[in-house]
C-alpha cells in the first residue's frame, strides 16, 4: 500500500426536505476506489452517512451517484482517475426521488418494467418442448443482458433528468429490455404500439448520454434504442411498408 | 396505460440552463460540432448559391463539383459543362429565385444529413442545447415534444432520404470515373489521373462509408429481422453495415469535410487561383 495523501470530498447530505454539500477529508492510498473513501468517511467522521452499496465489483449497480457531476458507479470509479487537487463532489442520481444522503428510490423503475408485454415464446420447435436458435440471431440480445440496472442511463437522460417525463417516458433502461425481448429470435409479442405510445420512445433525441455512462459498455443507442426507432417507422410511419404488409401480412 | 410520476426535491436546487456539477471540459466537444457544422452550412449555402464555377475543364481536365452533381441544366451564362443531364437552363425558372443548378439538388444529400441520427444527436446538443451536454442542464421546459410531435416527427423520413442518397453514390462514383478522362487536342480523349481525379475519386469512398453505415440501411438489409441467420447474405450484409455503422460518426465528419474540400478543390481549379497538377 503506497502513501496516504488527504482528499477533501463535498458529499451531499440531506432528504427530502432539504440538504447542502458538506466537506469530509479523508486519507486516499493506491488502488482505492470512491466506494472505499465513502466507506472510511463513514467510519471516521459520518457513521450516519446513507450510502446503498453491496458487490464493490461493478456487478450490482447499487453504488450509483454522480461523481464530479458524471454519472458513475463509486465501486468502479478509481480514486487516481480524479482530480484530487480540488474537493470531488459526491452527488445522489438526480433523476429519482431522494431518499437521504446519496441513497434515492429507483423502485420506479421496476413499476415501469412491470408495464412491458411480457417474453411470448412460440410454440417449441420440438416434441421433447425445447426450441432451437442459431447463436448468431441470439447474441444481439445477449448484449442487453448485460445490464446490471444501475440505472445510470436514466440518471443522465435529459427527458427524464431535465424534463421529468416519468409518467409518459419510460428510459433508455427500458428500451434495453424492450430490444431484449421484442429482437429476441423466439418471442412473438409486438411492442410496437407499446413503445410508440406509452413507452413514448419518440421523446429520446439519441444524444447517447446514456451510453456513454453504461458500466457494461452496452451500445444502447445504437443497437437498442434506434433499432427500435426504425421497427416503429416501419409500423406506424413508413407508407411504402405499410403498402408492402398488405400484400404480406404477418409479423416478423 | 401511464406510467407512475415521481417527485424531485433535490433537482429543484440544481436544474438550469448550463448547471451542472461537471467540472471537466464538456463543452469543447459540443462547441466543435457547433463551428465544424457552422462552416459547413455557410460554405455550403454560399456554394450553392453562387451558380458558378462548379465545372473544371482546364487543360482538358473534366472536374464537377459534388455540391452540383448531379447537373441537371447548366447555369445561364456559364460555358456548357457536358455533364447536364437535360441541357440548358430552362426559361421558365423563377426570375426571383437564384439560378444555380446546386439549389435543384442539395435538398436531397442536405435532408440525409439533417435527419441522419448520428447528426441528429450532434445538433440537437449543439445547437439547440437540449441537452447541451450530458448531465449538464438543458432550458428546463414542460413543452418538450422530442421527435414526437411536428416538426420532428418528420426525422422518421430518414430511410427515404436513404435511398436518394444511395442513388448520388452511383452519380458521384461517376463523376469520379469521368475526371479519369482528359480531354486533348482535337476533342479526342485520353486516361489521365490529376490531383482533381483523386480528390474526385475519394469523395464517394468517404461518402460510400457513410451513407453504408447508415443506421436505417442496417435495419433494411436485417436489423428488421429477428432470425437473420437463416439468409446467408443477408446475415453478411447486416454485418458490412453494422461494420461500418460502428464507425458511423468518424465517416459522418471524414465525408462532409471531403465533400466541401472537393467543392472548393473545383472551384479555384474551375476559377484559376489554382492550377491542377496532371500526375500522368
Amino acid at each position: 500500500m503506497g502513501e496516504s495523501r488527504d482528499v477533501t470530498f463535498r458529499v451531499w447530505r440531506g432528504d427530502a426536505s432539504g440538504g447542502a454539500l458538506k466537506d469530509y477529508t479523508t486519507g486516499i492510498t493506491t488502488g482505492m476506489v470512491v466506494l472505499d473513501a465513502v466507506h472510511q468517511i463513514q467510519a471516521e467522521s459520518a457513521p450516519d452517512l446513507a450510502c446503498r452499496w453491496n458487490c464493490k465489483a461493478g456487478k450490482c449497480g447499487s453504488c450509483s451517484a454522480e461523481i464530479n457531476g458524471k454519472p458513475r458507479l463509486m465501486c468502479m470509479t478509481r480514486m487516481d482517475e480524479i482530480d484530487t487537487s480540488v474537493p470531488v463532489t459526491i452527488l445522489p442520481m438526480q433523476t429519482f426521488p431522494l431518499i437521504r444522503d446519496l441513497v434515492t428510490d429507483v423502485s420506479w423503475n421496476y413499476e415501469v418494467k412491470k408495464r412491458i408485454k411480457k417474453f411470448r415464446p412460440r410454440k417449441p420447435d420440438n416434441a421433447d418442448g425445447s426450441w432451437n436458435m442459431a447463436q448468431a440471431d441470439v447474441e444481439r440480445v445477449q448484449e442487453f443482458r448485460k445490464c446490471i440496472e444501475c440505472f445510470l442511463c436514466q440518471d443522465v437522460c435529459h427527458v427524464l433528468r431535465e424534463h421529468e417525463r416519468h409518467p409518459e417516458f419510460s428510459g433508455p433502461r427500458h428500451f434495453i429490455y424492450t430490444a431484449q425481448l421484442e429482437m429476441h429470435p423466439l418471442d412473438t409479442e409486438d411492442r410496437l404500439g407499446q413503445l410508440k405510445d406509452e413507452q413514448n420512445i419518440g421523446y429520446c433525441n439519441i444524444t447517447k448520454c446514456c451510453t456513454k455512462v453504461c458500466p457494461e459498455h452496452i451500445t444502447i443507442t445504437d443497437n437498442a434504442i434506434i433499432p427500435l426507432k426504425e421497427r416503429v417507422v416501419d409500423e406506424f410511419y413508413d407508407p411504402m411498408t405499410r403498402l408492402f404488409r398488405i400484400f404480406k401480412p404477418g409479423k416478423k | 396505460m401511464a406510467q407512475p410520476d415521481v417527485h424531485l426535491p433535490q433537482r429543484r436546487a440544481g436544474v438550469g440552463f448550463l448547471k451542472t456539477a461537471r467540472g471537466d471540459t464538456w463543452y469543447i466537444q459540443p462547441l466543435l460540432v457547433l463551428l465544424g457544422l457552422g462552416a459547413f452550412i455557410v460554405y455550403s449555402t454560399w456554394a450553392a448559391f453562387v451558380g458558378v464555377d462548379y465545372h473544371c475543364g482546364v487543360n482538358g481536365a473534366n472536374y464537377l463539383s459534388p455540391f452540383y452533381s448531379p447537373l441537371l441544366f447548366d447555369a445561364p451564362g456559364v460555358e456548357p459543362s457536358g455533364h447536364a443531364w437535360f441541357g440548358a437552363w430552362p426559361s421558365w425558372w423563377p426570375a426571383f429565385i437564384p439560378a444555380s443548378p446546386a439549389l435543384l439538388i442539395l435538398w436531397a444529400p442536405g435532408g440525409f444529413r439533417f435527419t441522419c441520427y448520428y447528426y441528429r444527436g450532434a445538433y440537437y446538443k449543439s445547437f439547440w442545447g437540449a441537452p447541451p451536454g450530458c448531465a449538464v442542464g438543458g432550458p428546463h421546459t414542460k413543452r418538450y415534444r422530442g421527435e414526437r410531435r411536428l416538426p420532428l416527427i418528420l426525422q422518421n423520413a430518414h430511410r427515404y432520404f436513404l435511398y436518394l442518397a444511395i442513388g448520388f453514390l452511383f452519380i458521384l462514383a461517376y463523376d469520379a470515373f469521368s475526371a479519369m478522362w482528359f480531354v486533348g487536342e482535337g476533342g479526342a480523349k485520353s486516361f489521365g489521373i490529376g490531383i482533381g481525379t483523386l480528390v474526385l475519386v475519394v469523395n464517394p469512398i468517404l461518402l460510400g462509408g457513410y451513407t453504408l453505415g447508415c443506421h436505417s440501411l442496417r435495419h433494411l438489409v436485417g436489423g428488421k429481422k429477428d432470425c437473420i441467420s437463416d439468409n446467408g447474405a443477408q446475415k453478411k450484409a447486416y454485418d458490412c453495415v453494422s461494420c461500418l455503422n460502428r464507425g458511423h460518426m468518424r465517416w459522418a465528419w471524414a465525408s462532409l469535410f471531403w465533400v466541401g474540400f472537393t467543392d472548393l478543390y473545383v472551384r479555384l481549379c474551375a476559377s484559376g487561383v489554382i492550377n491542377d497538377v496532371r500526375i500522368f
